[in-house]
């Protein structure tokens, strides 16, 4: 897959606003932003109740995934443009998941709102009504791109663990990223034998993604193996969408999971191996 | 979970500033104060931590841990940033003037 097939720059965005077929989708890890103003023409996704399940922790199902497509008037032959706040977190969950649910022409928009902003690009209030759909999604869960618990403890130096978050998380200083209270109670630390390459590094400070040779010097020196598959997490699987997203998407490895459980599922589990300190 | 909370001066309910240290102050340029800058933390290895967007009266909050710290500030008026030593637990202030 060429890198064209996942990114989009803000020029490309900026002249298809109103192409048929196209949909800009916002999700923002600060639900709010999109009422502030979003880009003309855009719908907002709320990460909290609409890619996840209200009640069961868990993302949403086939079926909840069709009718929330549907009802923000997403056809099956529409090519989806995601985009958002704090470098594109959680509108990279959202591409994993549609990855996961088959659908196929979705891409990110390269820099999300923070370049839009900083471009001084246009910004409305305005919302748009799209006519419902009857959306369709093209397979199961695709559990190839998706880790579960038992199956990142099996991993434990035999594949790659790529622990995403923020040295100080890593190494069990602190348990969230800084711009959140520290309040969990679970354990602190990592997963023995990960190997702690922050998502951050794989952007630029405009939060568009690294080149390609950038990211491939800047696994390979952290001690990437490309041979062997892998398992990326951070603290709720949004960050380490953005490395899946790099690792899968844009690199192209063929074996690359996100663990969506991440470490306030790992952190929390009784009888399972925690390593303190940097690990370096 | 968390979503990311309001940039606001006033310190979230509950906040124990005896145990947590948060790095809170104001992006500004020209003496005025600069809202919607994306506001970046710096671990003491400049590696980056975290990132906020400042409030409209320009504030912006971290919740980190004693260290050093860079804030960086980018925004349509230009960046800047400003570094920050956090001996222990408290709130420390930072003002980011940008350019």
């Amino acid at each position: 897959m060429s890198r064209e097939d996942v990114l989009v720059t803000a020029d490309w965005a900026e002249q298809n606003l109103d192409t048929d077929g196209v949909v800009f989708l916002e999700v923002d890890e600060d639900t709010t932003a999109y009422d502030g103003g979003h880009l003309p023409g855009a719908v907002k996704v709320n990460w909290t109740d609409e890619l996840q399940d209200p009640v069961r922790r868990d993302i949403v199902t086939k079926e909840q995934f069709e009718a929330l497509l549907s009802a923000k008037g997403v056809g099956n032959d529409d090519k989806v443009v995601l985009y958002g706040g704090n470098n594109n977190w959680f509108a990279a969950y959202a591409y994993w998941e549609f990855k996961l649910y088959g659908h196929q022409n979705v891409v990110l928009l390269d820099g999300g709102r923070k370049k839009w902003e900083l471009d001084g690009r246009t910004l409305t209030t305005d919302v748009k009504d799209r006519p419902k759909t009857s959306f369709t999604a093209a397979k199961d869960a695709d559990v190839s791109i998706r880790a579960f618990r038992d199956e990142v403890v099996d991993a434990i130096s035999a594949k790659n663990l790529v622990d995403v978050r923020s040295p100080d998380e890593f190494s069990g200083k602190i348990l969230a990223p800084a711009h959140l209270p520290q309040e969990q109670s679970q354990r602190p630390g990592h997963i023995p034998s990960a190997i702690n390459i922050p998502w951050s590094k794989a952007a630029n400070e405009d939060g568009t993604f690294k080149s390609n040779d950038d990211l491939e010097k800047l696994y390979g020196e952290a001690g990437y193996d490309g041979s062997k598959a892998t398992i990326a997490y951070c603290r709720i699987g949004e960050r380490s969408s953005h490395t899946w997203v790099v690792l899968h998407e844009l690199l192209g490895h063929s074996d690359v999971k996100n663990y969506d459980g991440s470490w306030t599922e790992y952190g929390s589990l009784i009888g399972v191996p925690i390593e303190l300190g940097s690990g370096n | 979970m968390c979503g990311a909370p309001d940039q606001a001066v006033a310190l979230p309910p509950g906040t124990d500033l005896s145990k947590e240290t948060v790095l809170a102050g104001r992006v500004i340029a020209g003496g005025e104060p600069v809202g919607g800058a994306f506001v970046r933390l710096l671990d003491g290895t400049g590696e980056f931590t975290a990132e906020v967007v400042s409030s409209a009266s320009g504030d912006f909050r971290f919740f980190a841990a004693p260290g050093t710290w860079t804030v960086r500030a980018l925004s349509r008026a230009g960046n800047g940033q400003y570094e920050l030593v956090a001996e222990g637990p408290g709130l420390h202030q930072a003002e980011v003037a940008v350019a």
